[in-house]
């Protein structure tokens, strides 16, 4: 018998116990602390050096320093974390909540914020730029 | 005598998560004898570090698969440290160790219950995937990922796990334990499952080593080796026992995965005992020049990493051989002689991972 009916024990408990499964949709799921959903920039402290854009192992993102934009293709991205160790100013963060389906493939595009933040970004542009290269810090000056 | 006829399998097929053909030569029910062919999912990962710098390539190695995503990016990362002469911190080492076990018993769970699958027990094949949810969502809360963790690095790893989480995972697994035994001994025990694996795709042991045979297959044909013995991360520190039998047989393979999946909680168990607070990571500083070959076993078995670099940012050659590739001939030779029936069982015994294979 016990070659037979080794089953038996489960099935039971599982006609009479709650579904280990959720209902997904309509109960959302709740994201551990640590979940690499999505990338998420704080624009205002961004001094556009560009390392995130060159570490990217997806070619996801792309950054402006003339412009003033940095963008992410959210399709292209591929979570890994590695633009947020990268950041010299850590403005960058990967945060849970996977990105929403869309109906056509678009890229984000953030724009330096217009308002007060010039005097903030004045030292933070120039901080990392003695770390990596002078050249890199010249262009930034005159646009703050 | 029968008349030969050729019947193709895969790389379309239920039975095959992944693309791989076959085809069966066959004389009634009886194969004759198998043809492989592989090259569907190729896409020339070693290629890109070419393109990619050495830093970047981790990220790139551990997609080689998405079982032992974990295994690859440590692999890749052990090959460059051995070349740049990094020392990885202990810390680092005990949680690499933690997540390789975890993915040994994550890719174990997900074979038993693709094996169950395979020769249509579905309930059963539920409840082992129920057990392995545990273990992803552990995934999910240390490392920030269910399938693609990203915690490697060069010179170590980049995300803690603060104690009361290693202390909370150990009971989860020692619930999880009892859960598995009684799961387990229904692959061991009953009738019908194994009336399915006894006697069926026998790989003696000199054909397992002579074809090359890795991991749990040739372990199941009577061969003890185990490169967690050669004590890579944390392993040297750690008492186990390599399982292994004498049994050749799908039924013994079986067994074998089953006993590692408790060896591995095991090793959970004394990891989160001996693990010490420390740095997670060393800095790296400069560019690899050098070559060598780095060897650890994955849940499927030996795989390989090669890595020759020159000095600069971006690396030589980087070769990857997979265990799925060095088991295919061993597969090919267990089909030989059986039933129609039992080849998608046959095929799913060596735990095939054709991503891996093709890279």
């Amino acid at each position: 018998m016990s070659k037979i009916m080794n089953f038996t024990g489960t099935i039971m408990k599982n006609l009479f116990s709650k579904p280990v499964t959720t209902s997904y949709p309509f109960e959302p799921r709740v994201y551990p602390e640590r979940t690499r959903g999505h990338i998420e920039i704080a624009i205002e402290d961004c001094i556009y050096c560009g390392m995130c854009m060159r570490s990217c192992p997806a070619n996801a993102l792309s950054v402006d320093r003339k412009e003033g934009t940095w963008s992410i293709d959210r399709f292209m991205c591929i979570q890994c974390g590695y633009c947020v160790e990268k950041c010299p100013k850590k403005c960058l963060n990967i945060i849970p909540g996977y990105p929403e389906p869309m109906p056509e493939k678009s890229i984000e595009v953030h724009h330096k914020p217009e308002t007060p933040a010039d005097e903030t970004q004045e030292p933070a542009a120039s901080k990392p730029a003695e770390a990596k290269s002078p050249a890199e810090a010249a262009p930034a000056s005159p646009e703050a | 005598m029968a008349r030969k006829t050729v019947v193709p399998f895969g790389p379309q097929h239920p039975v095959l998560p992944e693309p791989i053909h076959l085809d069966l030569v066959m004389e009634d029910e009886i194969v004759i004898e198998a043809v492989p062919s592989i090259g569907f999912v190729h896409r020339g990962l070693e290629n890109l570090v070419k393109k990619k710098d050495y830093n970047e390539m981790v990220y790139v190695a551990e997609r080689i698969c998405g079982i032992c995503s974990f295994m690859h990016g440590m692999g890749y990362c052990n090959a460059v440290e051995h070349i740049m002469g990094v020392e990885v911190p202990a810390r680092a080492n005990y949680l690499r160790t933690i997540w390789s076990e975890m993915s040994r018993i994550h890719s174990h769970l997900l074979w038993l219950g693709l094996l169950a699958d395979g020769f249509g027990y579905e309930s059963l094949f539920m409840q082992s995937w129920r057990i392995r949810e545990k273990i992803l969502d552990m995934f999910e809360a240390s490392t920030g990922g269910r399938v693609i963790f990203s915690v490697n690095t060069i010179g170590g790893v980049l995300k803690d796990m603060p104690d009361d989480m290693i202390r909370e995972f150990v009971t989860i697994l020692k619930d999880m334990k009892t859960e598995l035994k009684k799961t387990t001994k229904i692959f061991l025990e009953d009738y019908t499952v194994k009336s399915r694996l006894s006697g069926v795709g026998v790989l003696k042991q000199d054909d397992a080593l002579m074809l090359g045979a890795v991991g749990p297959m040739l372990r199941a044909s009577g061969v003890d080796r185990d490169l967690r013995e050669t004590g890579y991360a944390a392993y040297a520190d750690l008492d186990f026992e390599v399982a292994w039998s004498r049994g050749c047989d799908s039924y013994t393979r079986c067994q074998v995965r089953i006993d590692e999946i408790f060896d591995s909680i095991d090793l959970i168990e004394q990891c989160a005992a001996k693990i010490t607070a420390g740095d997670i990571r060393v800095p790296v500083k400069g560019n690899p020049e050098g070559e060598y070959f780095m060897r650890v076993e994955q849940p499927r078995g030996e795989a390989i990493y090669y890595i020759k670099a020159n000095g600069t940012k971006f690396l030589d050659r980087f070769r990857v051989r997979t265990p799925t590739f060095a088991n295919v001939p061993a597969m090919v030779e267990t089909l030989k002689g059986a039933q129609l029936a039992d080849v998608p069982l046959l095929i799913l015994t060596i735990d095939p991972c054709i991503s891996c294979t093709e890279r």
